[in-house]
């Protein structure tokens, strides 16, 4: 049966899902910045559940050596972010996007 | 048969934690569902084979990443209910965004299959299970072949770190701290004086 046999089309469609719903959640929280990095780490595993995906079913371990490093990648943009974020919420009290286009000249 | 429904469970808990990420109403709420995201993901690693992966995720996201979020969720006084304000007004561009997107993904989907050198170009084949463990095999190419990805991804890590130092360190007015320079700087002549004391006059 095609259902029960999990393989890499299975795999692929749920990161293609994952990816598409991270999409969609910088359009809906357009205005809070927390909630966009949280999609921008949705989109990243997305990326990791391909690029395993595609390790195990070629028999590559260079899948996951890579998502290993955007693993790292990942943290340090997240982290990195986030400093953004204090800063910004210390210097104008609010983290709304639209208040960030001010910092044009 | 337990692995396809083991499949199906973790999958599903994905897609609707992540639904949960974007749509709830407290950013704490959805913090909270993306580290449930995160689980269930390293549970489909594991059903992968890719053991480390699947550990490494959740201790470097669940127990870093979410948890700095989380904390700078908590830490920033914000009304998120203004943040929210008008959000539904970009549901209609979001919708047109993402529906072309998955458009495009399942187009690739239909049109695509692997090439027939693909088996020929292995980088790296995974070694038999039995022999060596996932996490070894992983370290047998990560230290060697991509030894110089690897030290870059330390450096880069590295850079990170003291960037969110700097950007979030800041002085704080009135604070007493230990001086140490000045500790050292401090010179006999200007901590006492010698006074010459006659007996029976006082200092």
């Amino acid at each position: 049966m095609e259902l029960l046999e999990i393989g890499l089309a299975h795999y692929l469609s749920l990161a293609a899902m994952l990816f598409t719903l991270g999409i969609f959640g910088i359009f809906l929280n357009r205005k809070n910045v927390i909630v966009i990095l949280m999609c921008i780490e949705l989109m990243l595993l997305a990326v990791n559940i391909n690029f395993v995906a595609f390790s195990t079913h070629l028999g590559d371990m260079t899948g996951q050596v890579f998502s290993l490093f955007i693993l790292t990648v990942a943290a340090a943009e997240a982290a990195i972010g986030l400093a953004i974020l204090v800063v910004l919420f210390r210097t104008r009290g609010s983290i709304a996007v639209e208040d960030v286009s001010s910092m044009k000249g | 048969m337990i692995s396809a429904i083991a499949f199906y469970l973790f999958a599903s808990i994905t897609l609707l934690s992540a639904i949960m990420v974007i749509t709830a109403r407290n950013p704490v709420h959805s913090v909270l569902f993306l580290i449930l995201a995160f689980f269930n993901a390293s549970g489909l690693f594991v059903l992968l084979g890719a053991e480390f992966i699947a550990m490494i995720l959740v201790i470097v996201y669940v127990g870093a990443v979410a948890v700095l979020f989380l904390f700078v969720v908590m830490m920033l006084d914000i009304s998120f209910a203004d943040l929210r304000k008008g959000a539904m007004q970009y549901v209609p561009v979001g919708l047109i965004a993402g529906g072309i997107l998955l458009f495009e993904l399942i187009s690739i989907f239909i049109a695509w299959g692997f090439a027939k050198s693909a088996n020929d170009n292995i980088a790296s084949p995974t070694p038999e299970a039995s022999e060596v463990t996932n996490t070894e095999a992983l370290g047998l190419i990560l230290y060697t072949d991509y030894i110089f990805a690897f030290q870059v991804s330390g450096l880069i890590l590295l850079v990170a770190m003291i960037g969110a130092i700097v950007l979030t360190h800041r002085r704080r007015p009135g604070v007493r701290k230990q001086k140490v320079a000045d500790q050292q700087a401090r010179s006999r002549s200007d901590a006492m004086e010698v006074q010459k004391v006659t007996p029976r006059t006082g200092v």
